[in-house]
């Protein structure tokens, strides 16, 4: 680690949730980096603990049942794990901003778009409300709101999604913070505007240098948006590569499965896309040994028995599997 | 950029929606013209189906048994004519404000209800005003402190003025705070031979609103807390967390505005029951409302009276649900009512 400090560094994080049918380790142990400018996906299937990994960070856990039970959260090189709420009421929107999967439910449909950034504005800046009223307004057009001025009056059921989703946008960096969290910020949408917003967050993101921490299911976005890809399992960190390496050569049995259940443009139509068998465990059930171990092409008596650490094959590379481990 | 897929629709401006709610009033008051006429003519035919008319009535307390005296206020009152050209002539009587005349009260109909309707507005406004007030309040702390003491003590409360019948309600209350702790008065709507000062009106008001509001107050609890849980539980509340608003600020700006539109809906709908619970609140409290005169009109068969008061009561309850309708229209603004 260098010695300065990084915009977030997450070090064994853990969150449990507390249920009636027992204790669930959602997140169990993730640790992951992300550099000034850096954008690292976090990718799995649905339950895999990608969002509770980012509600977590910015405290914002439904509790109850979740509660994080272990690890650091670093943001800046400052653990806000053990803050109290009120510390955090200064992070969220400020230090960390935080873009949602359906932009037209994560809008307050009985308050128009202009009153809904000036209220993060007003929150955590010195600006009267007259001012507050003209940066929205350019906050509006730079995350390329057609017809920014009279949007600032409409209220969400008048805009598309990704006008909704532009909205969110404005909202998350509209005080510049260091941290971004997308949460599938383009599933809700058409094809055609996923590409549109993908973009303008690469844009906003390399302008302001922000850490990006974009979390998807979807391979194909992560390999346009991420410069390093985490991928998780049950709760757990199973393989982490910069996207080249990780596109190139999968090492976890997971990750290949992941990348074979993406469909390629050309390929030929007759083929049918290779799916991972099975689904993913009951966190409340899992595995005595791998968790991925009843899905696992190539699993072994040893997997049955024992979790497999994280181990480093090469430099940058991280996988947890006996079986990567060998080759 | 390029524009979306979708091309939305401008944003409705101030001046837009003011005219979306013009047309919406006038569309309503239209509507409210064949509705009008229904509730008289079913009241008008109600009416002719009950037993006894005032005019036995009348010529019994007077000791009339002149079979020509008879006639001839049979004639005067029109009671001989056929029953369908009675509702025509009421009908016709209606449309120039003529809402017949009262022989008890020796004026107008509409006179006589004029007289009275200071009091029941004043209790019907009163009561629905501690109603919200109460159940809004209750709702929103029993939902921010929902599974502790506080909820469940809400709750509780709830059931009981819910479950308790109001006239036992008020007579109970008259029992505990006027007759053992003689603090306030045991009814009317001021002191005898007192000139109305504003202290002491709101000194007998104070009985009476709790005995008719609780009641109301109890149902809006409830539907209050639901409310909050649910709109709680929504996407954009997360999301204005996540833009590092308190938990305090969330639930007023976000939470609240949303979670009122069921209470509002309710509160329109129950208009015509407010009324109706006035009259039993008005006769245990002795308040000398519109109720009252209802409850004194029905025992003396005073019908012009019973049918006046019913058509005023109507408009009362039509007139309430437009402007339902209309705040509705301004709490939410994806609502195009038709």
């Amino acid at each position: 680690m260098s010695g300065s400090a990084l915009p977030l560094e997450i070090v064994d994080l853990r969150t449990t949730l507390f249920t009636r049918r027992g204790e669930m380790k959602a997140v169990d142990g993730l640790s992951l980096t992300v550099a000034a400018g850096e954008t690292v996906a976090l990718v799995g299937e649905s339950g895999c603990g990608k969002s509770l990994s980012a509600l977590s960070i910015m405290r914002l856990l439904p509790d109850p049942p979740a509660r994080i039970v272990g690890g650091q959260v670093k943001l800046n090189g400052r653990d806000i794990v053990p803050l109290p709420e009120e510390a955090m009421l200064g992070i969220r929107g400020k230090e960390i901003g935080m873009i949602f999967q359906d932009p037209l439910s994560s809008l307050n449909p009985v308050a128009t778009v202009e009153k809904q950034i000036v209220e993060v504005l007003m929150t955590h800046t010195e600006l009267g409300r007259g001012q507050a009223r003209v940066r929205a307004h350019e906050l509006l057009e730079l995350v390329g709101m057609p017809d920014a001025a009279r949007r600032l009056d409409a209220y969400p059921h008048q805009l598309s999604g990704g006008m909704c989703q532009r909205v969110i946008i404005a909202m998350a960096i509209a005080c510049s913070p260091s941290v971004l969290i997308a949460d599938e910020p383009t599933t809700a949408l058409d094809v055609t505007v996923q590409a549109q917003v993908l973009a303008l967050l690469k844009k906003l993101q390399a302008d302001a240098g922000m850490a990006m921490i974009f979390i998807t299911h979807d391979l194909g976005v992560v390999a346009e948006t991420a410069d390093r890809v985490v991928v998780m399992y049950a709760g757990r960190k199973v393989e982490e590569a910069s996207v080249d390496d990780l596109f190139e050569n999968p090492l976890h049995p997971y990750t290949v499965g992941l990348i074979g259940a993406t469909p390629t443009p050309g390929a030929e139509r007759a083929e049918r896309l290779a799916d991972i068998p099975g689904m993913v465990p009951p966190l409340n059930a899992l595995p005595q040994g791998c968790a991925f171990a009843p899905r696992c092409p190539r699993v072994m008596d040893r997997c049955l028995t024992q979790k497999p650490a994280l181990t480093a094959p090469a430099p940058g590379r991280l996988v947890a599997c006996f079986a990567a481990e060998r080759t | 950029m390029a524009g979306e897929l979708v091309s939305p629709t401008p944003a409705l401006r101030g001046s837009a929606r003011r005219t979306a709610a013009l047309r919406l009033l006038r569309r309503r008051l239209i509507q409210a013209v064949p509705l009008m006429l229904g509730v008289v003519i079913i009241n008008f035919c109600l009416i002719q189906m009950a037993p006894g008319s005032f005019l036995e009535l009348m010529t019994a307390e007077n000791q009339v048994s002149d079979p020509t005296t008879i006639a001839l206020l049979r004639k005067t009152y029109g009671l001989d004519d056929p029953v369908w050209m009675q509702l025509l002539k009421y009908i016709w009587a209606l449309l120039h404000f003529d809402f017949g005349f009262s022989y008890r009260q020796n004026m107008p109909v509409i006179q006589a209800i004029w007289i009275h309707l200071p009091a029941t507005v004043l209790l019907m406004v009163s009561s629905i005003a501690l109603a919200i007030s109460i159940g809004v309040a209750a709702g929103v702390v029993a939902s921010m402190k929902v599974r502790t003491f506080w909820d469940s003590l809400v709750s509780v409360a709830a059931m009981f003025f819910y479950a308790a019948p109001s006239f036992w309600l008020g007579i109970m209350m008259i029992v505990l705070f006027s007759v053992k702790l003689g603090w306030l008065p045991v009814g009317g709507m001021m002191k005898i031979g007192g000139n109305g000062g504003v202290l002491d009106i709101l000194h007998h008001l104070i009985l009476p609103t709790l005995a008719l509001g609780l009641f109301y107050a109890a149902i809006y609890t409830r539907v209050m807390r639901s409310s909050m849980l649910e709109v709680a539980q929504l996407d954009f509340v997360r999301t204005a967390r996540a833009k590092g608003l308190s938990r305090n600020k969330v639930t007023i700006h976000h939470v609240l505005r949303n979670a009122l539109l069921p209470v509002v809906t309710i509160l329109g709908v129950q208009m015509g029951t407010v009324l109706a619970g006035s009259v039993v609140i008005e006769s245990v409290f002795s308040w000398p409302g519109v109720g009252s005169l209802l409850f004194d009109s029905v025992s003396s068969r005073n019908y012009p009276v019973v049918l006046g008061i019913m058509v005023l009561g109507s408009l009362v309850v039509i007139a309430a649900n437009i402007a339902v309708d209309l705040i509705y229209m301004w709490l939410d603004p994806r609502i195009e009512i038709r």
